[in-house]
């Protein structure tokens, strides 16, 4: 039986770690490799490392970052953050990245994912889906830290993804980022139905209750989160916690 | 003394990991597209992340498909392929419908899965092998041990013989194979904690 992946979700700005809310105000929580050690202990199923800057920048995600993290991490993870061509991709494989992730450069250049998982494989290549509600309330695809809307409707977007060659989508709602109330169930379940890829549901989870919440309601292949694996609570103590075997057994039966 | 081991790169996918892997067992294996360092190995393995004919092409113009068929088929050096390494040792594979190194009787399909809600292609996860074989590889490690997959084909041998471990994503397919000097494994065993290392450590210790 194949489990779904429970995923910390870490994101990097100026190669520390930080967690935002609804994609602003972001909260020093430490030094990446720390936390890989801890994850490692935990025996987390992956992880996912996001600089959130890089884009915004013109840069990419720290190569040498990269290579401390392949160094120190026992399980899989996969980076994002600015990336755009396939030498950038080559480099990360290289430095330990199992997965890659894309953003901003597949809502640009859809035609990049598609050279991309010819390249590589299309399980190499992941594309996150950022989503929030434009002024008239319509469900639209966001880049730059959610500062940029595209035309896609989200849905097409994630079709379109797929008919490119993408092998997993991360789908994260802007609105619940941070807020340790739950995932935003419906979006997700939307895309899951309709993709034969692996959708992994980011944005919202305070607690291994909304992981379980979650996957009760669609079978997604990957629960990811920041804020319920950096927090004690809602009162936002940071404390690098993943749930035991015993504790993942309750969130996918 | 210790057996040379060398992990073949031919531009392939996250050999990285599994440099590291082996060198945390203390065994600092050689990484090369070299034919005299391929020639001088002890055992050897093929990782790969990528396109099926893409990865054979690469080896051609390397000019390591020789030496490998050289290196397992005469002179039966112990191999590990790991994920599209364990497919390129079949006969061939519908992704490109390219023709691999046919060491193992065994061809490599695409996931055909009916119920598409809930079994996603790639397979991609901590997912249970079943073994089907003694094996020296499988010392140490308990039946339904989770490994990491990631993977859009999947391996299927033409003789049951071959098999060594089984997973199931909706369909059966073949996890793991062993013939003779011949190891694949379609999981990531550098990607999967103490039982990804406990395999590493036997294959190190045939």
């Amino acid at each position: 039986m194949l489990r779904p992946r429970i995923i910390p979700v870490l994101l990097l700005k100026n190669n520390c770690l930080v967690k935002s809310v609804k994609f602003k105000n972001h909260a020093y929580i430490g030094d990446p490799l720390n936390a890989v050690k801890l994850y490692n202990d935990l025996k987390a199923d992956e992880l996912v490392f996001l600089d959130i800057n890089a884009t915004k920048n013109g840069t990419v995600v720290s190569f040498d970052l990269v290579k401390e993290i392949g160094e120190e991490a026992n399980m899989p993870f996969s980076v994002g953050g600015g990336i755009n061509s396939l030498t950038q991709i080559e480099t990360l494989i290289k430095a330990g990245a199992e997965r890659i992730i894309i953003g901003n450069e597949a809502a640009v250049n859809p035609e990049f994912i598609g050279t991309a998982a010819k390249a590589f494989g299309s399980s190499t290549i992941t594309v996150c889906i950022d989503v929030k509600k434009n002024l008239f309330g319509k469900e639209l695809v966001y880049t730059l830290n959610g500062k940029k809307a595209h035309k896609y409707n989200v849905l097409d977007f994630a079709k379109l993804m797929v008919q490119k060659g993408v092998g997993e989508l991360i789908v994260q709602s802007i609105e619940r980022d941070g807020i340790m109330k739950g995932y935003d169930k419906a979006l997700v379940k939307i895309i899951s139905d309709e993709v034969t890829v692996p959708v992994v549901a980011l944005g919202g989870a305070g607690s291994y209750a909304h992981l379980k919440d979650m996957y009760g309601f669609c079978k997604v292949r990957g629960l990811g989160s920041g804020s319920s694996f950096i927090y004690q609570s809602e009162m936002k103590g940071v404390l690098i916690n993943y749930p035991t075997p015993q504790e993942k057994i309750t969130i996918y039966e | 003394m210790r057996a040379k081991i060398v992990i073949v790169d031919y531009g392939m996918g996250n050999i990285q990991s599994v440099f590291r892997k082996f060198s945390l067992l203390g065994i600092t294996p050689l990484v090369s597209n070299d034919v005299s360092v391929i020639k001088s190995a002890d055992k050897l393995v093929l990782p790969g992340v990528g396109h099926f004919s893409n990865a054979m092409e690469n080896l051609k113009t390397l000019g390591l498909y020789d030496i490998l068929n050289d290196s397992v088929l005469i002179r039966k050096k112990p191999i590990l392929g790991i994920c599209l390494g364990m497919q390129l040792m079949t006969n061939l594979s519908e992704e490109g419908d390219a023709v691999g190194f046919g060491w193992v009787d065994a061809k490599v399909k695409k996931f055909r899965i009916n119920n598409t809600l809930e079994f996603k292609v790639p397979h991609v996860g901590w997912n249970q092998v079943e073994i089907k074989k003694e094996s020296m590889l499988m010392t140490g490690i308990d039946n339904l041990s989770e490994f990491y997959f990631v993977h859009a084909y999947v391996c299927k041998c033409n003789n049951e013989a071959d098999v060594l471990n089984v997973s199931n994503y909706e369909m059966e397919f073949d996890s793991a194979f062993e013939r003779d000097n011949i190891f694949g494994v379609q999981y990531h065993p550098e990607k999967s904690f103490e039982v990804g290392k406990t395999l590493i450590n036997n294959f190190i210790q045939l």
